[in-house]
């Protein structure tokens, strides 16, 4: 009985912390970082070029 | 295609840093400065990512390295620096006895950062005790009982208690869901 409750519980929790999650995920990735990736791999490239 | 590059699946991976980068701090600008730094290492150190093994796992644990590192540098500090999540953490529980769900974000930054910690990787990033033992240089019984006593002071901070019916449920979760409208960084 103790542990049924405690499984709801349980449950309750981590569905709310999902959700703060998502609540993240949903605002998409801030165009920083897609800039940054793009920075490095131009970084790549220059410094790639061998003779 | 098996030799592509493990560094073109970087970007898949950025909504559950930062997330998880987030939830950690509680601080918007910290956390994102902490998955930028992340990315380069992850990106000038590539070569060290196992291809075939977790790259989630691998990438957590290189944030996981900065939180705790910069952390020690500035010490506790940084963390809540806007105060948006600890604020008026002293209110007493509302009237009913409960504290309102909209108090969630709050009660998780009331946890102590192993708990914390370890909660979300396992609640709600979806890790393995294992993995997430691994990514925390710890015993997997360790993760168990972080987690566990989390979850144990995150249902008391709320007033749920083992005696108490779920009932408030629906309500609650709709609060966190509007709260979550509300709010922003």
């Amino acid at each position: 009985m103790q542990s049924g409750q405690n499984d709801e519980r349980e449950r309750f929790i981590d569905e709310n912390l999902r959700r703060v999650y998502d609540e993240t995920m949903e605002e998409g990735i801030p165009d920083k970082f897609k800039d940054l990736l793009n920075q490095l791999k131009e970084q790549d490239k220059n410094a790639g070029k061998k003779g | 295609m098996s030799n592509s590059d493990p560094r073109d699946q970087l970007v898949e991976h950025l909504p559950a840093m930062r997330a998880f980068a987030i939830s950690l701090t509680r601080n918007g600008a910290v956390a994102d400065d902490m998955v930028q730094d992340t990315l380069v290492k992850a990106w000038t150190n590539i070569e060290k990512f196992e291809v075939g093994t977790n790259m989630r796992a691998w990438l957590f644990t290189i944030l996981r390295n900065t939180y705790y590192s910069s952390r020690r540098k500035a010490n506790r500090e940084v963390a809540d620096v806007d105060g948006v999540f600890t604020e008026s953490l002293a209110e007493k529980p509302a009237h009913d006895g409960h504290m309102q769900m909209t108090d969630f974000r709050k009660a998780l930054g009331l946890l102590k950062d192993e708990q914390r910690e370890a909660l979300l990787l396992v609640g709600a990033s979806g890790f393995s005790y294992e993995e997430a033992a691994e990514m925390c240089g710890v015993a997997v019984g360790t993760i168990k009982s972080r987690t566990n006593r989390a979850r144990a002071r995150l249902a008391e901070l709320m007033g749920l208690r083992d005696d108490e019916s779920l009932e408030m449920t629906d309500d609650a979760t709709m609060s966190v869901i509007s709260a979550s409208k509300v709010s922003s960084f």
